[in-house]
């Protein structure tokens, strides 16, 4: 119920925008839709929304931005944003690449830039994160933080990217502590499960209760929930895809962070410079498309010993001596 | 052994904290469906409550504010709803959708407006929160097995509101069983002629059980976005209204089968967090999809079959309408 009203709402500001602002000559402009959770989910979304503001600061170019609220909004959104002009269309999140194969079809001549999915068209640039190699470095950093050889995982909603995140993890962790355990909870089946925190809390106590001192959470807004719990429990937590290290100092360990901000970045900037190329990219740590994030908020919390141990594996990664398992490619989490 | 002891005591730790704000939400219905009320629109005003009470906290940054504001706001909503359905004797269960309604839509437009983070809140810290209360003891008693945990973190290190859910089932069972008001209330849902022809006013004691309801949403939203949450996020209750109904409904609107209700609800999701992942005896690893459905699952087989027959007020959903 309540989303049909958003969504009429939206429409009619939409549509109040369209009136009042046609589009004016042949300016370089940008469009964006986010996808659930929103731009501010302090996470993946916002991580956009970081990059295109950097853009906008440097560039003065203005930008235009959609956040869904149903899922037929997608393709609706990535059409408004087209038939006004847009340049260059960034979707954001993996389940906006049917929306982005429909509409990047009718509109040939506009490109457009999916992170976290791969659509392959002429007009289309898809954006993949060696999401594994970051959860590695994160894995060994909770087994080393580890005292009761127990370490969680929280995931969103269980779809293969996440299984990702977690595949990842869990070689971390063993690659430190061969006998560690590893417990891994998904908050749910269904979108919903990226903004559910109070669940994300909940799952988070439990595997508290059962020993677990540090929980990576790779569940979008849900995982805001994790964080907080582990705050009050006194335990640790990880952070995912923006530097997450400032919501509680001391707490956070540490956060794996996707450059998306980078990402989105670079294909605005290559779209105006006329540099933009289409075609699928992967971008890991030899890219500097993952990593970990180290800043004052957590630094009392890794140790020299641990940074240096972190940096030689990352080190191997990059060199192709140290290999992390894909969960897609290997199908299901082997290695 | 002491794993499993460990278990148990984390699994009943887990339902208390999630039973908490459907036992308060179930007795706010209790006294609306018990006064010929039906109130489907507990979740609008846990919703609005809990949006009340973070925002509050969130200004003032006190908690105590935070729980005032919410019994307020949720207070409002049930005033509109008696005004629509005592007063005009409108639609009780139309009244009920509309506040959902309204109360979803308005949090997350007021909480954009207002904190512009995207239909949140932001996040409380500590002292503008009800923290879980440290019982005297625990530190000692905490080497005695299962005992000492279960009084810990069962029994102690749950936070205010949940105590106060705990003495509303007793307080509810008391007030309508033993008072003269409960008398009034209940006959109220069954026979309202009755009653008025006893000279008693059959709208102002349908607007103090609405009032009622109110106060005790209000507390069960406070509880998710100040207790037990640490902010308002966006369509924070997640159907917790209509499983307080279900509850309700399940326990045949009497305060203490209510209690068992939410309980069976708490604990069956608490359980599903925990068998997520987890090997079991013969079966081994089950799909996190299956285990998801087992509170429903749990539900209609109940429903269907174990509780047997479950009959509302009479007068429930029935403006009355004095006979001239």
């Amino acid at each position: 119920m309540s989303r049909a009203i958003r969504a009429a709402l939206a429409a009619a500001a939409l549509l109040s925008c369209a009136l009042s602002a046609p589009k004016a000559d042949a300016a370089f402009f940008p469009g964006v839709v986010f996808d659930y959770g929103g731009k501010y989910d302090k996470s993946f979304n916002e991580g956009v929304l970081t990059g295109i503001e950097r853009f906008r600061r440097e560039t003065g170019v203005t930008y235009k931005a959609l956040e869904i609220s149903n899922d037929v909004q997608r393709e609706q959104y990535l059409r408004r944003l087209a038939e006004h002009g847009a340049d260059i269309i960034l979707a954001v999140g993996f389940s906006q690449a049917p929306a982005v194969a429909k509409v990047a079809k009718e509109f040939p001549e506009i490109k457009f830039t999916l992170i976290d999915g791969v659509v392959k068209l002429p007009n289309v640039q898809s954006i993949l994160f060696s999401e594994q190699e970051g959860s590695y470095l994160v894995g060994m950093l909770a087994a080393l933080s580890s005292k009761t050889h127990t370490v969680g995982f929280v995931g969103g909603m269980d779809i293969p990217l996440i299984r990702r995140f977690a595949c990842g993890y869990e070689q971390g962790v063993k690659a430190v502590a061969p006998d560690d355990h590893v417990i891994t909870n998904m908050v749910g089946t269904t979108p919903a499960a990226w903004s559910d925190p109070t669940r994300g809390g909940e799952l988070a106590k439990s595997q508290f209760d059962r020993g677990v001192d540090v929980v990576f959470a790779a569940a979008g807004q849900s995982g805001i929930g994790v964080l907080q719990a582990a705050k009050d429990a006194g335990k640790l937590s990880i952070g995912v895809d923006s530097n997450q290290n400032h919501l509680f100092p001391g707490s956070v360990l540490t956060s794996m962070v996707k450059r998306v901000d980078v990402a989105a970045y670079n294909a605005i900037k290559a779209a105006q410079d006329g540099t933009w190329q289409p075609g699928v990219r992967t971008l890991g740590l030899k890219e500097d498309g993952v990593g970990w994030a180290l800043d004052e908020n957590n630094a009392k919390l890794v140790t020299p010993e641990m940074k240096a141990e972190l940096d030689a594996a990352s080190a191997e990664i990059q060199a192709g001596t140290r290999k992390v398992a894909n969960y897609d490619e290997t199908n299901g989490c082997k290695y | 052994m002491d794993d499993t002891a460990l278990w148990i005591v984390s699994l009943l730790a887990s339902t208390v904290r999630l039973a908490t704000p459907l036992v308060l939400a179930a007795l706010a219905g209790f006294y609306s469906e018990r006064a010929g009320v039906v109130d489907i629109g507990l979740e609008g005003k846990m919703l609005t409550g809990a949006f009340a009470a973070a925002a509050t906290a969130t200004a003032t940054g006190s908690p105590w504010a935070g729980l005032a504001a919410a019994i307020a706001a949720s207070l409002v909503l049930a005033l509109v709803h008696g005004f629509a359905c005592i007063t005009h004797r409108g639609d009780q269960v139309v009244a009920g959708v509309a506040i959902n309604t309204i109360a979803a839509g308005l949090t997350a437009v007021l909480a954009n407006a207002w904190f512009d983070l995207g239909g949140r809140t932001p996040s409380l810290d500590g002292t503008q929160r009800f923290l879980g209360l440290h019982f005297p003891l625990t530190d000692a008693l905490r080497g005695v097995p299962l005992l000492g945990r279960l009084y810990g973190e069962v029994v102690g290190g749950q936070n205010l509101l949940v105590y106060l859910a705990v003495l509303a089932v007793p307080l509810t069972s008391w007030v309508a069983y033993r008072t003269r008001f409960g008398l009034r209330l209940r006959a109220v849902g069954e026979n309202p002629a009755a009653v008025d022809t006893a000279g008693i006013s059959v709208p102002w004691l349908r607007y103090r059980a609405v009032l009622i309801t109110g106060a005790l949403c209000g507390v069960a939203g406070a509880y998710l976005s100040i207790a037990q949450g640490a902010g308002f996020q966006e369509n924070m209750t997640a159907g917790k209204g209509y499983l307080a109904l279900a509850a309700l409904i399940l326990g045949k609107w009497r305060p203490y089968p209510t209690l068992a209700g939410c309980l069976l609800f708490a604990a069956t999701d608490a359980l599903q967090a925990r068998l997520q992942g987890v090997a079991l005896p013969v079966v081994g690893a089950v799909p996190v999809q299956i285990i998801e459905v087992l509170p429903y699952i749990l539900t209609v087989l109940l429903l269907a079959g174990f509780v047997g027959k479950s009959i509302p007020p009479k007068a429930a959903g029935q403006a009355y309408v004095k006979d001239r």
